[in-house]
């Protein structure tokens, strides 16, 4: 049987290519490749949807400071995060390929009420507080073309609610992945800057310190952690496979998703911090946010900074869409109200009103004068480390049920590298939520 | 109005009565795991209240 279930492809009557010339053996194997590749093209899409827009506006702030402030030096923790995501996001696709639900009600049946409705309050105020920052790095984006702040909200809430409109997943994912492949914009931009490769080989990818370990490297450090890893990650990649319908014979493919779009989040954060680097590194130029990055660069070279700011509203536009479908998904499975994307607006109302509340409530934050945005950002980054712990704990908890997952339970070696790796994202998120409440004591 | 906030009420006494039991297997290891992650959200709940405090005062 072939990986997917289904009969292998074999020359007219044969059961092995043994003892075959090598005109149908190399037939047969390309038959084989294009088979698989079809499928895989099939499958492809929650994985590369989920890492993608986790370079949401925060991230691509997180980069560009770290770019900014420390150069090359920290590149090799962008590829090290590649590992971390990969595991983490893995899980939810063997979990939601066999139990065909969504990892709010998987939480609910397996812990009970108390845990349940933590996670999805936790997971729908946090959604809404991360989609006004989606919308803050969207606003800003576009003003710098000139566009007023009411027109891109207005503009993004009638895009996001429009590409339902057909009532079919496939759509939707593919309008979708056309805004991922936009986020690759900065891969090219980087040739613009001519980087020094023997600089990024020497000082980026070999781990070290030369800044010294300071307060502010390790709170750095651990908002490149936070930017990686997100609770609404494992919510929206588990609803995604489900509502895409994926079975366990799609399981090595969507694993394969899953790590090609990790090796895109890791590409694009490497590429900006490349860019950052190029033009605020030694310079001594304070650079808070992307929205100022790109604006700075846009007086220097006028293309390139167009190139970022156009990524930097794709960025948020991805992360909007992305972030409101993790709690509208969640709460609908809950409720049992018809949540999927196959459903028309009508079939889905509660859904879908419920996913335009968000929005909304989330467009009219930005629009208010004078709105505390700082203190919104810094909530986001707090209310997330609460939920990440138990999220990334139930998610192990859950693989490790055999009657729930069968032959595809966590094995032990499965185990110990995640309890490692979240072991050490608990420790900071942990301590980078104390230090985002009290930045004293981290020196920032 | 009233309607839709009963019928929410309702759902959610429905949700509860369905969730009632946890169906995890529950070994020393989970209880134990479960035990320290409510200690942990007690703490970091703890702490956003004191961080808040410190702020409106």
């Amino acid at each position: 049987m072939e990986p997917d279930g289904s009969k292998p492809i074999r020359p007219s009557g044969r059961n092995s290519v043994r003892g075959l010339g090598l005109v149908p053996t190399l037939y047969y194997h390309y038959r084989r490749f294009r088979k698989h590749l079809a499928i895989l093209l099939a499958v492809i899409g929650p994985g590369i949807i989920v890492m993608v827009a986790d370079n949401d506006a925060g991230g691509i702030t997180t980069y560009m400071v770290t770019g900014a402030q420390y150069r090359y030096s920290f590149i090799w923790i962008a590829i090290l995060l590649w590992p971390v995501a990969y595991v983490c996001q893995e899980m939810t696709v063997r979990l939601g390929a066999i139990t065909k639900r969504g990892f709010a009600e998987a939480i609910f049946d397996a812990f009970g009420t108390f845990w349940g409705w933590f996670s999805l309050a936790d997971l729908t105020i946090t959604d809404l507080l991360t989609i006004v920052t989606e919308f803050v790095g969207m606003t800003v984006a576009l003003s710098i073309f000139g566009v007023p702040p009411w027109i891109t909200v207005i503009i993004v809430i009638a895009f996001i609610m429009a590409i339902l409109l057909n009532g079919r997943y496939w759509t939707w994912e593919k309008i979708v992945l056309a805004l991922c492949a936009v986020n690759l914009v900065y891969v090219p931009a980087v040739f613009f800057v001519h980087p020094d490769l023997g600089a990024i080989l020497h000082t980026g990818l070999i781990p070290g310190f030369p800044y010294g370990f300071t307060s502010p490297v390790l709170f750095l450090i651990m908002a490149n952690v936070g930017t990686t890893i997100a609770p609404w990650m494992i919510f929206f990649q588990q609803s995604s496979v489900v509502d895409k319908g994926l079975k366990e014979k799609h399981i090595p493919y969507a694993r394969l998703d899953t790590a090609i779009g990790a090796v895109f989040t890791v590409a694009v954060a490497i590429v900006l911090i490349v860019i950052a680097s190029y033009f605020f590194g030694g310079t001594g130029v304070n650079v808070p946010d992307a929205g100022t990055a790109a604006r700075l660069i846009r007086d220097v070279n006028p293309f390139l900074g167009s190139l970022l700011v156009i990524g930097l509203f794709d960025a948020g536009l991805l992360g909007a869409i992305a972030v409101s479908l993790a709690s509208t998904w969640s709460v609908g499975e809950v409720f049992g109200w018809a949540h999927s994307l196959n459903d028309r607006m009508g079939q889905a109302r509660w859904f879908n009103l419920f996913r335009l509340t968000i929005m909304v409530i989330a467009g009219l934050v930005v629009l208010v004068p004078r709105a505390p945005l700082g203190l919104i950002t810094l909530f986001v980054q707090v209310i997330a480390v609460t939920l990440l712990p138990a999220t990334l704990v139930f998610l192990i908890l859950l693989l490790n049920q055999e009657e729930l997952v069968g032959k595809y339970r966590n094995s032990r070696i499965q185990n110990a590298t995640s309890g490692v790796i979240v072991g050490t994202i608990l420790v900071l998120s942990t301590l980078f939520g104390i230090g985002t409440l009290f930045p004293h004591l981290f020196g920032v | 109005m009233t309607s839709v906030f009963g019928r929410f009420v309702s759902k959610v006494r429905e949700i509860n009565h369905r969730y009632r039991e946890p169906k995890i297997k529950l070994t020393k290891w989970t209880r134990a795991i479960l035990l320290t992650l409510r200690v942990y959200l007690f703490f970091l709940v703890g702490i956003l209240v004191y961080a808040f405090i410190l702020n409106v005062r």
